[in-house]
């Protein structure tokens, strides 16, 4: 069974000027399609205001479509009865590390979304301690949120996650109010997971570099999703995503900007690796 | 740095009060407090000095942070033990100029004096020893009876510990944008206390903003997190009893009863108190 | 209009057990008209530096000089300096509070006594300058986008006037389009004003790319400072820091460790891409 179906999955709202008066409608999402693998690690690129995260939304029902329908794991989102299954199968990472800790205590955050779903006390405290060492922060397991760099509060935002034994982690912008060493922290946590636990990931990011090792990347536009492929395939069409208001990897730029200037480095390079590879093979060629 | 000031006051030890369950100490705290008031007998005092000292030694909290929380109340005190002092009618004991200390005012000033300061204690030595959220969980289950006659016990519980989750958030929120403010050439310190307050309009408008914008984005977290309200909900630490704890009921419990007795049988005086 | 600082010292907790150095000893002058870069790892005590550079913080030791003058010196007017050292903090959107953009941009400007003629006038050039349009002005600051909101909140700070811009991390949760303008302004703000300029990034390429000269902080010490080129050829030192060179520069160390004969201590792409063409013996574009 595919983890996620969407079919012509669409998100209009209407927008109100401040007597309530309707001034206005906009297509958040247009018309969709989607189809997502179990156990593959999924990226969706666009430009804020692309609607990615609107999209990423209906993944666990916090909106429902206004045209179209989306299934997870065979549920239509739609049936209000599937509502809690689906947000257990589905779970959602935020952007704001702050605001999605509930817990003044990291192991009692992470057992929050066990305890909404009744599950007996000797069961949470198995599930937070797995949780726990699967994000490796069973160290921090009695601090104080407020003392943890972002990347931790992130690791602690996804092992409440994973407390509920999701399939699948959505994770909307995880990284764009973090350091470059947060977002390390962060994205390896992630391949991790995917990887050793075959947990299906949905990456929704404008970082280009933690898309690299993705199985497939779709790019969204004005609400469609406008280019979809290997990671390669997307990041050699450089002039294209520029369009998108999107960025490449900067092995890949270079790459670009030296094709463009003559020289025949092949398409498709996305590291540094493999562009320095590419430039001294060329140049032994010569 | 804001984010490292403890809420409350709780200070961490391996105390025997530490260990007790939250209900005990708000309970035990409560029948404390409401004993102060019913006796005016000295060996009930002494009694309750003896109750609260023995607690004091065995929170093994350092002293002087149960004398801090007097600092908040020495005003209070100083106007009560004045007026009682001067202003109670009855057997005068000595003279100054035009005033009169009576032997009444001065035991009314007294008992006043320690009845509030055994209060401040008292309800200290709980907020030293229980941690914000051991309370939340204490009172939730003290008052979970409410809930039949709909009161939304659950709820207010959540909103208390969020509440205290994201007050030291909010401080360092606060202290950004005063900078971010001040760095935009505004006076948040002369002026009259009109000018005073417009000068806030800068600092709470994006304070609330934020707390709204905070509020929603929880909101979504925790309907991520399968969250509906307090049905079907378990607890991870839930609270229960042990012996200690019924320990801890009886020598209360006991304590109250004796204050009782002695306060309406057993009549001593020393001097004139 | 120069600042100097000298021997800084800014100590957390003084005398207490949890007395922490946040500044130790810095010393570094900014001229008139420099676009400087700070980088540092998360802690290095970056923030803390620049808010003793309008006076909002105090040091433990030290002095800073404004043209030449100390700034705790007796009858120094602190107001004055905060018109003079402009400081836009991170998401500087969050301080935004008027009923119109308009009138937010002016609040700067009315604090430093000036008359509404001029303080409308001071902030639809600030706009300009920012690259708000112009239909925003009378619109409410929260009805816009993320990234027009910053640019507001910078505006806010360019109508006062200032001689010296500190932006902390002005690219933090933007996408790469947004990234892109936002430095594109400050360069151009740079060039047209000819007001210096700080920049505080976490970003190696926008710091290569954009400032003329370097201060390197670690652990609140002032580890080096000097052009891109110089700080960026110690990127092996700087990694023990918990930073790095922009990618360009790996790959050109990388091309000449494989025997080209490239400039290893080139830090922007457009440099690289023209080094390489030349080593290649491919005529330059222009």
């Amino acid at each position: 069974m595919e983890m996620i179906h969407a079919d012509k999955l669409s998100y209009h709202y209407k927008i109100h000027d401040e007597e309530g008066r309707v001034t206005g409608s906009k297509t958040a999402v247009d018309s969709v399609d989607l189809d997502i693998a179990t156990g593959d690690f999924i990226a969706v690129l666009g430009h804020n205001g692309s609607g990615k995260s609107t999209l990423a939304k209906h993944i666990n029902a916090i909106l429902l479509p206004t045209g179209g329908s989306i299934w997870i794991r065979g549920m239509d989102t739609k049936d209000m009865a599937n509502l809690w299954e689906i947000r257990q199968t589905a779970g959602m990472v935020f952007q704001n590390p702050d605001n999605q800790i509930i817990g003044t205590v990291v192991e009692e955050d992470v057992g929050f979304g066990p305890e909404n779903i009744g599950i007996p006390t000797k069961e949470i405290w198995r599930r937070v301690d797995e949780s726990l060492k699967s994000v490796e922060m069973t160290k921090y397991r009695h601090a104080s949120p407020n003392k943890l760099s972002g990347g931790q509060k992130q690791r602690v935002a996804i092992a409440g996650v994973l407390a509920m034994r999701p399939r699948c982690i959505v994770l909307d912008e995880p990284t764009a109010m973090l350091d470059p060493a947060g977002r390390r922290e962060v994205i390896d946590t992630v391949k991790r997971l995917n990887k050793d636990e075959g947990i299906t990931v949905i990456l929704i990011t404008h970082y280009m570099d933690e898309v690299i090792s993705a199985d497939k990347v779709f790019v969204m536009d004005k609400g469609r999703i406008v280019m979809h492929g290997t990671p390669r395939e997307i990041f050699s069409q450089v002039e294209m995503l520029a369009g998108y208001g999107l960025d490449v990897p900067q092995a890949a730029k270079l790459a670009h900007e030296l094709r463009k200037r003559g020289l025949d480095i092949p398409a498709g390079i996305l590291t540094k690796d493999e562009l320095v590879e590419a430039v001294c093979r060329l140049k032994s060629g010569i | 740095m804001l984010r490292d000031i403890t809420l409350g006051q709780y200070y961490p030890a391996a105390g025997l009060l530490h260990r007790l369950d939250p209900r005990v100490k708000i309970v035990c705290t409560l029948i404390y407090l409401v004993s102060l008031f019913l006796f005016n007998n000295i060996i009930c005092y002494a009694a309750a000095t003896a109750f609260l000292i023995a607690v004091i030694l065995l929170s093994r909290v350092p002293i002087h942070f149960m004398v801090k929380g007097m600092k908040a109340i020495v005003v209070l005190l100083l106007i009560t033990v004045v007026f009682n002092l001067f202003l109670t009618q009855g057997t005068p004991l000595v003279h100054f100029w035009k005033l009169t200390i009576t032997e009444q005012g001065l035991r009314t000033a007294a008992f006043m004096a320690i009845r509030l300061m055994y209060l401040i204690i008292g309800a200290s030595v709980m907020t030293l020893t229980t941690t914000p959220n051991a309370l939340t969980d204490g009172l939730e289950e003290l008052l979970k009876p409410l809930s039949k006659i709909k009161v939304p016990v659950h709820e207010i519980a959540m909103m208390m510990s969020i509440a205290l989750r994201f007050i030291p958030i909010l401080m360092e929120e606060t202290d950004k944008i005063m900078k971010a403010q001040m760095a935009r050439g505004a006076d948040l310190e002369s002026g009259n206390i009109f000018q005073r307050a417009r000068a806030m309009v800068p600092i709470l408008v994006p304070l609330f903003i934020s707390a709204f914008r905070r509020a929603n984005d929880l909101a979504m977290a925790m309907e991520a997190r399968c969250y509906h309200g307090g049905d079907g909900r378990t607890k991870m630490k839930p609270l229960s009893y042990r012996c200690a704890d019924y320990t801890a009921y009886a020598v209360t419990a006991a304590y109250l009863a004796a204050v009782i007795t002695i306060g309406n049988t057993v009549h001593f005086h020393l001097w004139i108190f | 209009m120069p600042i100097e600082i000298r021997n800084l010292n800014y100590t957390y907790g003084a005398g207490t057990c949890f007395e922490a150095h946040a500044l130790q000893n810095i010393s570094f002058t900014i001229p008139d008209g420099q676009f400087l870069g700070i980088i540092g790892h998360t802690g290095s005590g970056k923030s803390t530096l620049i808010q003793h550079l309008n006076g909002l913080v105090k040091p433990s030791s030290g002095d800073i000089l404004y043209n030449g003058v100390s700034i705790y010196s007796e009858n120094f007017s602190m107001r004055e300096l905060r018109q003079n050292v402009g400081l836009v903090f991170q998401y500087p959107e969050h301080q935004l509070f008027e009923e119109s953009v308009l009138k937010d941009v002016c609040f700067g400007p009315k604090n430093q006594g000036l008359s509404p003629a001029e303080c409308e006038e001071r902030a639809r050039e600030a706009l300009l300058l920012s690259g708000v349009p112009q239909e925003f002005y009378d619109s409410s600051p929260f009805e816009l986008s993320g990234g027009q909101k910053r640019r507001v909140a910078i505006a806010g700070v360019i109508a006062m006037h200032p001689k010296v811009l500190i932006l902390d991390e002005p690219t933090a949760g933007l996408d790469p389009s947004g990234r892109d303008e936002i430095l594109g302004q400050i360069r151009d703000l740079h060039q047209k004003t000819g007001m210096a300029v700080v920049l505080v990034s976490h970003s190696m390429e926008d710091v290569a790319e954009y400032v003329e000269r370097i201060v390197v902080l670690s652990d609140g010490v002032l580890f080096c400072e000097g052009t891109p080129r110089e700080v960026f050829r110690r990127y092996r030192e700087l990694e023990n820091l918990g930073l790095a060179a922009p990618q360009v520069t790996y790959i050109m160390h990388a091309l000449r460790d494989r025997g080209l004969p490239v400039d290893p201590d080139i830090t922007t792409m457009e440099e690289a891409t023209d080094e390489i063409c030349r080593v290649m013996g491919v005529e330059d574009a222009s």
